[in-house]
């Protein structure tokens, strides 16, 4: 199929169509209410569901009673809204529904700003919500990673019956790309039939429940969470090596649209006959620890790079188990380090390793 | 040997966990008749609240979610939406519906979500033991108000169905008690009838109960009933407050 120019929010709209998944419910927030406004406009022409709701607190309740009755559904939002939803992410996992939630990342604390962040990285690797569960949770850095990625979002939802995340920031939502829509075969959603409240006729009775008042049952429930979890992060894993064939005496680690633009400095530098890796997760949850620590050997020195004031750089300082010096640049509030701050800041990393 | 009284599937055979003399059996015993007279048992979804009936899931002889405190309208909202062939029912006491979650049961009402909400009033929380509600009455005491609800402070009670009926969009409001034989079977007769305005297409449907909490009132349940009555009837009248007849091309009638 022919490439289309579009926006990161409606490109992600559409591939969420493309996957399946025709039902909507979401709040507008800058910079995301591209996504919303295109599925208003898309999802009646399938004959689909899109709901305005009231507030992310009830959009996030909408959708796990659309997951409940066995329903593809997706729901959007940016930074402070993905906090409003905390309660209903919380609520999804613990009932173990198949939902997506693209988090198009602002700036913060508070209300923050408009402008794009990667602030939340680690409100959505290690502490979305209350209680024991694990995000399935994916970071693309264009806009056709963006398509991808959500197709794969439902697909990975659905295998393992959990909440999946993919966090752009605002920079994919913003932007327009040109972008293939893989051709995806759809059915309904996989296994729904097994759980889903769709009515007891010739059946028992279900529930979609996440309370188990005895203490016993609650362990084995979080037990089962647990080595859900665990299958996931042997299977799921994801990411980019850049530049890392042959030696190196820096290894970049970032994700992302940071990523990307990690990616030029480093073609700069090589010009230059400075050879630079970089490591990029795909899959910041389960983030691929071992592949991590795995590129970093070759490397002298690392050096994390963030949109944000420092919070991947835990997961790497993790693969590598200090075993490597790790430097960190990175800028917050909306501010993108260009390709020659990468640069700069490479080459401060570089004179550390003595070169 | 003539039965005269039996089961109904509607409801499972599991006891209950209510406390002697509390409502919430027999409100969910004429939820559970009209679900079964309906026929539509296997074709309904429940959503179960946080509070006293965050148990009814096991109650209710048909499929039910568990929703978070107050959000039940908004989980019912994301049901209903994607399966409208279903009856779709919300079962929220008066701490869940009209406090933590009265932004989803106003938006859920004023958009004419065809579900319909069981909202059972009893002046009170609880579950968590008698504390304050919206409900709750001038000067009652609770845990939270020892020296009884100071109006100047906390306001007076919510009446959640006559605000609801404020709203344009058409819809089926009505209150009705559980404090006597005589007014639960009024009661049933309500239910049905929302039941049946949800399974027409009508138009969003809300039915107020009020109820009795004997143990966090502090009351016998006869006294119970009687106080309910006394102090609750007044201020929360009973009736139909809003029904989808009375509207004409969108216009409410008398207005």
């Amino acid at each position: 199929m022919a490439k289309v120019l579009m926006k990161g929010n409606e490109a992600i709209g559409e591939a969420a169509i493309r996957a399946g998944c025709i039902h909507f419910f979401g709040y507008p927030i800058t910079p995301q209410s591209e996504v919303p406004e295109y599925l208003a406009k898309r999802l009646p022409e399938v004959g689909g569901v899109f709901v305005q709701a009231e507030s992310e607190v009830a959009a996030s309740n909408m959708i796990y009673g659309a997951a409940g009755v066995g329903m593809r559904v997706l729901t959007t939002s940016s930074s402070p809204g993905i906090s409003l939803m905390a309660e209903g992410v919380s609520y999804l996992a613990g009932a173990e529904l198949p939902v997506v939630i693209v988090n198009i990342m602002r700036g913060g604390p508070g209300l923050g700003g408009i402008l794009p962040s990667q602030g939340d990285y680690l409100q959505a690797t290690k502490g979305m919500a209350h209680g024991d569960f694990d995000l399935i949770v994916l970071a693309p850095s264009s806009v056709q990673e963006a398509v991808d990625l959500t197709i794969r979002a439902f697909q990975l939802a659905e295998k393992y019956r959990n909440p999946v995340m993919v966090v752009g920031d605002g920079m994919i939502g913003q932007m327009m790309e040109p972008v293939d829509f893989p051709e995806v075969e759809v059915g309904p959603p996989l296994a729904a039939d097994d759980w889903a409240l769709t009515g007891c006729e010739g059946r028992s009775p279900r529930d979609v429940n996440s309370l188990f008042l005895d203490a016993n049952d609650l362990h084995n429930h979080n037990v089962k969470l647990k080595d859900k979890f665990a299958v996931i992060t042997e299977n799921e894993q994801e990411w980019e090596l850049y530049s890392c064939e042959g030696e190196y005496d820096v290894l970049v680690t970032s994700f992302g649209m940071m990523a990307r633009i990690c990616k030029t400095a480093i073609d700069v530098l090589a010009e230059e006959g400075i050879k630079v890796g970089l490591f990029r997760p795909i899959t910041i949850k389960p983030y691929p620890y071992d592949a991590c620590r795995e590129a970093a050997q070759k490397a002298k020195r690392l050096l994390c790079v963030e949109m944000n004031m420092g919070q991947m750089i835990q997961d790497v300082q993790l693969a590598t188990r200090g075993a490597k010096e790790i430097d960190f640049f990175g800028k917050a509030g909306g501010v993108i380090p260009s390709v020659e701050d990468v640069i700069q800041s490479v080459r401060e990393t570089l004179a550390k390793t003595g070169k | 040997m003539k039965k005269i009284f039996a089961y109904t599937d509607g409801l499972t055979r599991l006891p209950t966990h209510y406390c002697p003399g509390c409502t919430h059996g027999v409100i969910h015993r004429v939820v559970g008749e009209v679900i079964d007279e309906l026929g539509i048992r296997g074709t309904t979804v429940g959503v179960a609240p946080v509070g006293c009936a965050v148990l009814a899931y096991k109650y209710f002889n048909c499929d039910m979610f568990e929703a978070s405190h107050g959000r039940a309208p908004a989980v019912a909202t994301g049901a209903k939406r994607c399966r409208p062939e279903m009856s779709v029912f919300t079962y929220q006491g008066d701490g869940d519906l009209a406090s933590i979650g009265m932004a989803e049961i106003v938006h859920a009402a004023n958009r004419g979500e065809k579900f319909t909400v069981i909202f059972v009033n009893n002046a009170i929380y609880g579950m968590t033991g008698g504390q304050m509600a919206p409900t709750t009455m001038p000067n009652q005491r609770s845990t939270t108000t020892p020296f009884g609800r100071d109006v100047n402070l906390a306001g007076y009670p919510i009446r959640v169905a006559e605000m609801l009926s404020t709203l344009t969009t058409p819809a089926y409001v009505s209150r009705v008690s559980s404090h006597t034989a005589e007014q639960t079977v009024r009661a049933k007769e309500v239910i049905k009838k929302a039941f049946q305005y949800q399974i027409a297409g009508t138009c969003f449907t809300f039915v107020e109960v009020l109820s009795t909490c004997p143990t966090n009132w502090g009351l016998s349940p006869r006294e119970s009933n009687k106080w309910l009555e006394k102090e609750m009837l007044p201020y929360y009248p009973l009736g139909d407050i809003k029904r989808p007849e009375d509207f004409e091309g969108g216009q409410h009638a008398g207005n």
